[in-house]
Parts: C-alpha cells; sequence; structure tokens
C-alpha cells in the first residue's frame, strides 16, 4: 500500500479496504494510483495575502520556478487556511496576462507610448528629479527659518507597499531630497 | 489615527480581531465588516456562536447585518447623536463602570474655568477664531493645574468643572428623542443598543467596538472615532480580553505605512514632522499634530520655531509618560539616517530634515499640482484618478505635471489620464511626461507587511518578477544611488543631506535562484528598522564602533540612547529583529492562545495595548473570566497572557512624587502610558483641532440643518470654498436631496488596480451599480437591473440600478430621507470597466487628519444613462 502513502487519509483508507476485496488483483489503472493534488512537491513560500488588512497567511506553491497556487495557510492563527474571494484569487493578481513587464514612456504633448530600457527610464527620472529639486529647493523662508525642503515633487502611495519600502521611500525623498509631500491611502 | 491617539495613546487597534472570540458583545459601526474584512468577520460569527450580541449599525444592510443579532438603519453623517446619546444613557443612569472611569480616566480632572462648552456658545467650544475659521487657542480646554504643573482633580467627580460633569452638560441634549429624529432610528431600537452594551460590561463581561472608514472618512471622522473611544473608557472595555477598538483598515499595509510612515506630518514611530509654519496662526490650521498622538503639553507649539533639535524636542516630547523619551527616539532615527555625518556638534544632523510649513497632505497636494505648483509626481500603487474624492480634480491635476512616475502591476487610470478618461482629453494639449513602470507584485518580493492589529508578519519571495517589472525597494534603492551620484561632487549646503544619507542595502550574496543581481535586502532594512547599536561596550568594558552591517541589533526600544551610541529608523519596531538570524516578522508559530510566536505587534510584541487596565486598580483581575495581565505580589511583577503594555516591576500602590519626570511620574495604577497623566481621555485637553468633546455636525452636503446647533458643519473642517473645482450642495439642496454613501464589494478592492483585470473577480462582481430603495426607485421610475444617473456639483456618473430594501427610507424630524448605496471600484481601465464613484465625491476634508468625506454627502438621481 505504499503508494497511497501522500494520499488523504480517508481515501487512503477505503482505497485499502476496496483493495481487500476479493480479487488481489488492484481494480486501478496506474493512472488513477498516481493521480495526486497539483501541489504535491511543490516548494512552499510563506507569504500574506495583499488586500486588506486582516493578514490572512497564503502558502504560494511553487514548481519549476513558477507560481503554480497559492491557498490560505492552514496554521495561521489569523485564517486557519481560509481566505475571502480576493484573497483566493491573489494567484491571478500575480499570475496574468495584462500585467506591465516592460517600461512604458509618454513623452510631453505625444498620444502614444513608447517602450523603453529600464535603465533608461531610471537615469531620466534621477535626471528630472535632481531638475525639479534643484529648481524649487528652498533652504529659508523669507524671514530667515531655516526649512531645506521642495514642494516641487511629491509622492504618494505606501499602503499597498512593505514596511520597508515604506522606509526608503520616507527616507531618500524626504531625509535626503526634502521632499515634504510624501503621502498614501491612510487618509483616503 | 488621532482619535485613538488622543483617547488612548496611540494610533492603532487596541485589540486583534481574534481576540473578538472573547467578547461578550460586538458592536459594529461605520464598517460592513463581512463583506470588507471577511476573514476577520469570522471571529465575530465565532463570538456570536459562543453567545456575544452582534449589533450592526449602518445605513446599508449587508451581509453584517445579515449576520448581527441586531441590525440597525441610520442616517450617514448622524453618527455622533447615535453615540452621543449612548454617552448621556452612562452618565444619567450611572450605567458606566464606576471604578474603571474614576481610575482609569480623566473624568475626576478639573477644567480650567474659562473653558466654554458647545452648550455655551450654540455649537463652538472657546478658542474659535471666525476669521480663519479655526481654533486657534487651545488654552482654555486645559486642566486646572497645580504649582507643578499636575492636574488638579475631584475624586469624586462631582465639582462641576470636573470632566465627568461638564461632559454631562455637553451630551444633556444628545437625547433619545434627537436620535430618532436626526438619524432616523426609533428610540426603541437604540435603547436595545444601549442596553445589550451596559448588560455585557462591567467585572465579567466585555464588548468590543469595530470601525472603518464609515466612521473616518467623514467631516468629524476623528471625533466619531472619540466617541466611540469614549464609551468604551465609560464601558471599562479597553485594554480587557474581549473588548477594545477594532480600527479595520482596508490595505494590507496601511498601519506599517503609518508607522514608518510615507505621510507628511509624521516622522516614524508617531513622532511629527519638523515644523515651521507660514501662518500667523498655523496652530489651528496646520500644527503637526494631524495624526500625532495629538497630546503636546504645550498648547502653545505654533508660537516656537523648530530651528533646532532641543526646539524640536521641547514640541515633539513631553515631560510625563512614556513620550519622555523622544530625545532617545530622535537621535536614533537621525542616526539611522545620517550615519556618522550625524554628531553631537551638528545636532545629529537635525538641521538637514526638511520642516513642513503648512498642510502638505494629499488632497491639498493636488490643489497645488492644479496650480502648476508641483512639478513631478511619483505614484507608487495609488490610483488618485480613479481612487481620490473629486477624481476630475485629480485628473486635472495630473495634466499639469512636468513629469510623472507611475509604479504599478497594470496600466491603471492614473497612468493613462492623458490618452483616456471619462472626459474628451486631448494628447497633444498634455504635457505632461509620463513614465510607468511594472512593478513586482507581494509574492516576488520578500518584505513585511503591518495588519490592522499593528501584526508584522514577514513574506518570503516565490520567485522573480516578471520582465522589468521590480520590487519597489529596488526602484527607490537604485534611484537613491542614482542621484548620491548625481550629487556626488556637490559641495552646495542643500545637497548635504542626500551626501551623508546611509544608503547600503545591498546584499552580501546574490539572491540564490534569482536572474536579478542587484535586487537589495529588505531583511537589511529591517534590521535598520529595528535598530542597532552604533558603539557598545563589550564585556570587558571596551567601547567598540561598528558598522551598520556588523553592529549588534538593539533587543528592544528600551535600548535606545540620545547620545548617538545607537541608531534606529522607527522605535515602536524595535525588537521585531532582535539579533541576526531572529527575524521575528518571520516567525510562524500558532500557540491557540495569545499567539506571541506569531509575527510581531508594535509595539515589544503586545497583542491587546493598555493591558495594564484587564487588572483592577490593586492589580488583581477584574475578574476570573476576563483574566489577562496581573500583578504577581510574590515575584513583584506584571504577568499573564500578554506581554504587559506597563512597566512590568511598577507595583500598583507605586505613587509618584510631585515633582517626577518621565514614567516616574506615571502611577501604578495608570493604564494609559502614552499619555502624560496615564489616563485615558474622555475629554481631550489638548491635541485635537475640533474640540475636546465629540460634537454632532452635519456633513458638509447634508438634506437637514443641524437640529443641535446653530452650528451647522465641522468648524474647522477645511471647506476650499475658494476653490470653483470643489462646489458643494447647499444645505436642504432640492436639486440634490439624497443622501449618498459609499463603501467596499467583497470581491474588488479600492479603485480595483488590484482587481478588475482578474476575470475570476470581475465574473463575481462584473459591473458597477446603485443601490437604491424601492420607493425612491418608484419615486423616480427608475427600474431594477436598468441604469440610472447619478448627479453631485462635481459630476455625472451611471450605473446599473440595484433596487434594493437593503436601503430603507428614513424618516428625519418628519420628512422622508432617502439613502444611496454605491460601490467606489471602477474606472475605465481594466477589463470591467464603468463609471468612476470618485467623480462625485468632494475634497472638504476634517481638520486633524484632511481625510475626505466620502461616506456622507448628497446627490440627485434620474433613470437612463449619461448621453
Amino acid at each position: 500500500m505504499q503508494e497511497h502513502a501522500n494520499e488523504p487519509g480517508r481515501t487512503s483508507k477505503m482505497l485499502t479496504d476496496v483493495m481487500e476485496i476479493g480479487s488481489r488483483v488492484q481494480p486501478f489503472s496506474r493512472e488513477s494510483r498516481d493521480k495526486a493534488a497539483r501541489i504535491r512537491d511543490a516548494r512552499v513560500v510563506h507569504s500574506v495575502c495583499p488586500y486588506c488588512a486582516v493578514g490572512c497567511s497564503l502558502n504560494v506553491y511553487v514548481k519549476n520556478g513558477q507560481v503554480i497556487d497559492i491557498e490560505g495557510n492552514p496554521d495561521s492563527f489569523i485564517n486557519h487556511g481560509t481566505l475571502c474571494p480576493k484573497g483566493s484569487a491573489t494567484f491571478q493578481y500575480t499570475i496574468n496576462s495584462s500585467r506591465l513587464t516592460k517600461v512604458l514612456y509618454r513623452a510631453p504633448y505625444s498620444d502614444h507610448w513608447e517602450t523603453k530600457t529600464l535603465d533608461w527610464a531610471m537615469g531620466q527620472i534621477a535626471q528630472r528629479v535632481k531638475k525639479s529639486r534643484d529648481e524649487t529647493f528652498v533652504e529659508r523662508l523669507e524671514d530667515g527659518r531655516e526649512v531645506n525642503h521642495t514642494l516641487g515633487i511629491a509622492s504618494l502611495g505606501g499602503a499597498t507597499l512593505d514596511v520597508e519600502e515604506n522606509y526608503v521611500i520616507k527616507k531618500l525623498f524626504n531625509a535626503g531630497l526634502g521632499i515634504v509631500s510624501i503621502e498614501n491611502q491612510a487618509r483616503i | 489615527m488621532p482619535g485613538l491617539g488622543t483617547t488612548v495613546g496611540r494610533g492603532g487597534a487596541t485589540t486583534s480581531p481574534q481576540d473578538l472570540v472573547n467578547s461578550d458583545c460586538i458592536l459594529i459601526m461605520g464598517s460592513n465588516m463581512a463583506e470588507a474584512h471577511p476573514v476577520g468577520f469570522a471571529n465575530v460569527v465565532k463570538a456570536k456562536e459562543r453567545g456575544a450580541k452582534v449589533i450592526h449599525v449602518d445605513p446599508h444592510f449587508s451581509r453584517t447585518s445579515a449576520l448581527a443579532n441586531l441590525y440597525v438603519p441610520t442616517r450617514a453623517g448622524s453618527d455622533i447623536v447615535f453615540l452621543g446619546a449612548i454617552i448621556r444613557y452612562l452618565l444619567e443612569n450611572n450605567a458606566y463602570f464606576h471604578e474603571y472611569v474614576a481610575n482609569y480616566t480623566n473624568a475626576p480632572m478639573l477644567i480650567r474655568e474659562d473653558f466654554q462648552d458647545t452648550e455655551d456658545l450654540d455649537g463652538l467650544f472657546s478658542g474659535y477664531d471666525q476669521e480663519s475659521k479655526t481654533y486657534t487657542d487651545h488654552s482654555s480646554w486645559d486642566y486646572q493645574r497645580d504649582e507643578n504643573d499636575n492636574p488638579l482633580t475631584d475624586p469624586t467627580m462631582q465639582n462641576p468643572r470636573c470632566v465627568l460633569q461638564i461632559m454631562r452638560r455637553h451630551f444633556a441634549r444628545y437625547t433619545p428623542e434627537m436620535v430618532e429624529a436626526e438619524c432616523g432610528v426609533p428610540q426603541e431600537s437604540w435603547l436595545q443598543v444601549v442596553q445589550t452594551l451596559v448588560e455585557n460590561s462591567g467585572r465579567e463581561r466585555t464588548g468590543a467596538l469595530c470601525y472603518a472608514v464609515g466612521w473616518t472618512q467623514q467631516s468629524k471622522g476623528v471625533q466619531i472615532i472619540r466617541a466611540g473611544a469614549i464609551i468604551q473608557l465609560l464601558l471599562g472595555n479597553i485594554g480587557r480580553p474581549g473588548g477594545g477598538i477594532l480600527a479595520l483598515r482596508g490595505h494590507a499595509s496601511i498601519q506599517g505605512s503609518t508607522d514608518v510612515p510615507t505621510l507628511y506630518d509624521l516622522l516614524a514611530g508617531y513622532m511629527p514632522q519638523p515644523a515651521e509654519m507660514l501662518d500667523a496662526k498655523p496652530e489651528a490650521q496646520h500644527s503637526p499634530t494631524a495624526t500625532t498622538w495629538g497630546e503636546r503639553k504645550d498648547q502653545h507649539v505654533h508660537k516656537r520655531t523648530q530651528q533646532t533639535l532641543q526646539e524640536y524636542i521641547d514640541v515633539a516630547g513631553m515631560k510625563l509618560g512614556w513620550w519622555s523619551n523622544v530625545p532617545s527616539y530622535i537621535v536614533s532615527l537621525l542616526k539611522a539616517w545620517y550615519g556618522d555625518a550625524a554628531t553631537a556638534e551638528n545636532d545629529w544632523g537635525y538641521h538637514w530634515l526638511p520642516k513642513i510649513i503648512g498642510d502638505h497632505s494629499h488632497i491639498n497636494t493636488s490643489y497645488d499640482m492644479l496650480d502648476g505648483k508641483v512639478k513631478g509626481y511619483f505614484l507608487l500603487g495609488q490610483n488618485p484618478a480613479a481612487g481620490s474624492t473629486n477624481a476630475r480634480m485629480q485628473r486635472k491635476a495630473l495634466a499639469q505635471l512636468d513629469w510623472m512616475v507611475v509604479r504599478d502591476l497594470y496600466e491603471v487610470e492614473s497612468a493613462t489620464f492623458w490618452y483616456k478618461g471619462p472626459e474628451e482629453v486631448d494628447p497633444r494639449q498634455i504635457k505632461t511626461e509620463v513614465f510607468l513602470l511594472p512593478a513586482a507584485a507581494s509574492t516576488e518580493k520578500e518584505g513585511s507587511f503591518t495588519n490592522t492589529q499593528r501584526l508584522i508578519q514577514w513574506r518570503d519571495k516565490a520567485v522573480d518578477p516578471p520582465g522589468d517589472a521590480r520590487s519597489d525597494l529596488w526602484f527607490i534603492y537604485d534611484l537613491g544611488k542614482r542621484l548620491k551620484a548625481l550629487y556626488a561632487d556637490s559641495t552646495e549646503p542643500k545637497d548635504q543631506a542626500l551626501r551623508a544619507l546611509t544608503w547600503d542595502y545591498d546584499r552580501a550574496e546574490p539572491e540564490p535562484g534569482s536572474r536579478l543581481l542587484d535586487e537589495p535586502d529588505a531583511e537589511l532594512v529591517l534590521k535598520e528598522l529595528n535598530g542597532f547599536y552604533v558603539r557598545k561596550q563589550d564585556e570587558e568594558g571596551n567601547t567598540n564602533t561598528y558598522g551598520f552591517r556588523e553592529a549588534p541589533h538593539v533587543p528592544a526600544f528600551t535600548a535606545l540612547k540620545n547620545d548617538g551610541s545607537t541608531a534606529c529608523g522607527s522605535w515602536i519596531y524595535s525588537g521585531v529583529y532582535p539579533e541576526p538570524g531572529k527575524n521575528r516578522a518571520a516567525s510562524r508559530h500558532s500557540d491557540g492562545g495569545t499567539n506571541l510566536d506569531w509575527g510581531f505587534a508594535w509595539p515589544a510584541n503586545r497583542r491587546i495595548l493598555y493591558n495594564r487596565a484587564s487588572a483592577d486598580p490593586e492589580g488583581k483581575p477584574w475578574s476570573e473570566r476576563k483574566k489577562y495581565i496581573w500583578w504577581d505580589e510574590e515575584q513583584k511583577k506584571w504577568t499573564g497572557k500578554d506581554i504587559p503594555d506597563f512597566p512590568v516591576d511598577k507595583a500598583p500602590d507605586y505613587r509618584p512624587d510631585p515633582k517626577a519626570t518621565g514614567m516616574d511620574g506615571i502611577s501604578g495604577t495608570n493604564p494609559f502610558i502614552m499619555k502624560p497623566d496615564g489616563r485615558g481621555w474622555l475629554y481631550a485637553p489638548v491635541g485635537l483641532k475640533d474640540g475636546p468633546l465629540p460634537t454632532h455636525y452635519e456633513a458638509a452636503e447634508s438634506p437637514v440643518h443641524n437640529a443641535l446647533y446653530k452650528q451647522q458643519s465641522n468648524p474647522a473642517a477645511k471647506f476650499h470654498k475658494n476653490r470653483k473645482d470643489n462646489r458643494l450642495a447647499s444645505i436642504g439642496d432640492p436639486d440634490y436631496p439624497v443622501v449618498i454613501t459609499t463603501y467596499r464589494l467583497t470581491e474588488h478592492h479600492v479603485s480595483g488596480p488590484m482587481t478588475r483585470w482578474m476575470p475570476w473577480l470581475n465574473a463575481l462582481q462584473p459591473s458597477l451599480f446603485a443601490e437604491i430603495s424601492p420607493e425612491l426607485a418608484a419615486e423616480r421610475q427608475i427600474v431594477h437591473g436598468s441604469w440610472m444617473v447619478l448627479k453631485t456639483p462635481r459630476g455625472e456618473i451611471e450605473a446599473r440600478a440595484m433596487v434594493t430594501r437593503r436601503l430603507q427610507p428614513l424618516r428625519i424630524r418628519g420628512r422622508v430621507v432617502h439613502q444611496i448605496g454605491l460601490p467606489f471600484h471602477w474606472g475605465f481601465q481594466g477589463k470591467s470597466t464603468g463609471s468612476i464613484a470618485n467623480d462625485l465625491t468632494h475634497s472638504v476634508l476634517e481638520p486633524n487628519v484632511s481625510i475626505e468625506e466620502a461616506k456622507a454627502f448628497t446627490c440627485n438621481v434620474r433613470p437612463g444613462r449619461l448621453s
């Protein structure tokens, strides 16, 4: 009965019971015997649902470098393996043919996107930041008070991002560049 | 979250969804928990199965209502009438938890003689300035104080100037009759709610309160939360199992992005962003208390400058309570940011920190954008073109930018405003240069989310992101490296902060199995957030100095110092990563109890906040049934099922010297250690911009005049009346007679960027609809399933009509008021498209947090489609 070791217990017992009746010949095809959940032998990666703030734990199943399934983590005291419709659909959020995979660029007054390299875009963005910052940076108010800021650049978003990402956004933009309007969904 | 911060001390939920199973009564108001937080709501259902009473108060009947023992329909925007009447009932019927209130709240404190209540000034408190439409002088709201600056009290709570008696007078007009007239709730239903709450509080029983953006997104949202928190304090429900206030947050890490934070007025761990306000009377309009704890002791904050670190500490810190530690936290933050360049001689680099000069919040920044003052914009997983109120104005604002960077998984509305939209768009007229960069999904990067119960949970990375998609961590890190290179040779003073900024998150080893070679190490960032020793004495007494990578981690925020020997990116996160190899956010061990080894809850892994209050003043559990944290007389320490939220060896009988400072000033009976007096604040003597007590004002747009006071709406709200792009309907406007409220559906998320691209979810919830009562439908000849147009002064949208009894006409002062419910998940991008609900909403902002009022405004409806 070794080949049934990975079956869920109840099915395994049923199979065993059936096989012990009558003929010694197994009434199952090799295909039936070999049937197993897709996630068998997949690598399980622990994750957290990206939607609401309840924080349900996810098991992300990876095979051959591909995510093949995402389910609730039964060990979690938060969701005990359950997920809501959105959480259950996380797979399709990540594996989706509509996802952007290239940098798109729209020049001023242009009516279309152009595909660009990531390196080009990063270089351009850095230059835009420097230019706008240098043009709008205020070291002191008219009355002499030091403010060291720019109101010419702003940033929005963070509640869907990681804590670590939020931290470096605030660190670079605020402590490094002097941008003050750094905001997220918390006020929405 | 200054509603909670001002009242109990910290801007976060005091409890967790899982602890709801210990509740005897759960009041859900301002939230459709079953549909917006379904898995959290499972705990409510479990509690109900164990005998708890579940109450849902909401304009809209939902699955939350269906599963409640009692559903009470109410008028959107009338919450404080309903809650204020509960407060009045508790006070007038002596139905509050007397011992808890007398010892753990500021009910006995005496308020200054010159304080004038809304009772005296017809809806205004003392200190209001008619010209600036703000409270410019908060001084009269303060306590009466002795020569040591300690509050005067009357333990009998009989003195007419004590908080309890002031509250009795303030809430006197919040009668059951008023509830019936203003909320449209029959007195009997309201009374049933109050009696259920009262029956389920006291020593033996506890009740919990759950709210979400149904409360926060109103022009008096902070005061609604305050009213809820006051009820919980009066019932003795905070800090106890099955009790508390569960703020249900709406994004995976919205708590984290507030803690760390990406907000203009805060530094990490709820310290305020340094400010040099422009206005002559800036305290009222723009003080940085907005999202802070709001208990700034000095009410004349605005008169001070914050040019030096000491001046900042004088404003941000406090003499008494836990906030006396601000010097250690701010110096450690500056050491984390500026490293070796932060020295005692240069004030630890404090002068480099940008100072805010006004309200730079999202909506105000959009107005600045519209006025051409903003050149560049980063959108990092947020979609204002559909997701922010007055979305049409948002789209117009984006068209005024020089450049914009959008990072998302999909081509969201905000990235496409220049060629697409509900209004006609001509790309040739729009200059904005747009960089649309593909972002990694949550499964494609490692990092942590902080959930609704302050629980930090780590995610491992499953696979690389596709194509050129990258994590936002990579984006910011790479951008920082490029900018540092561009400014490397600068000698200009303005560029020295960036040059000094520590920026070293490269991986020590390439990531196994990844094709990406330059993805930064998120655990290094977590180490910086946790904090580390810059200098430390070893066992032989030698002082060692460390670089970031080899530095020992600090074990907890109690190790942080103000002498430059420690660095810490967010003090409240200290302890999450206390030693190498021990990332507590990544620990996953459920134990069936408090689950202290599953993730890490800030602060210090405490699961129920203020849990000292779960014991009586002598330190004994209020009851065996509700035993949680107690004083162990033998061991001389606090112990129990959770990490005590109290100095662990401070005995219940400790009494401070009148001249004591810092935590020494907090008595052994004061559970609210973040407050300078250690007590829950029924009355907020400082810290709020719209008054010390919750007061009912009508929404900015309302079908009725305020029946309680002459003052119609929140007198301190930011109306932006001078802006033509934010037109409002007038009070009782016959053109806009219908109350409308917006909400979420289970199957979609906010404006849809994370859901409307997914066929699975679109199949479940395919299109925008509006819920409308059969009565209103008949009146307007709108047929179920057909199209209808909704109109406000900001715009028009179309939606399918869902004619349903889930929305009931209410009788308000004898006349019928109709309400409409509108999900707000749609836009013109994605695989399921529809009108943008936020084209209807306005941008009147709540005064404390500048949040928008999307939950109560007015509209009109007609059958048919937009032409």
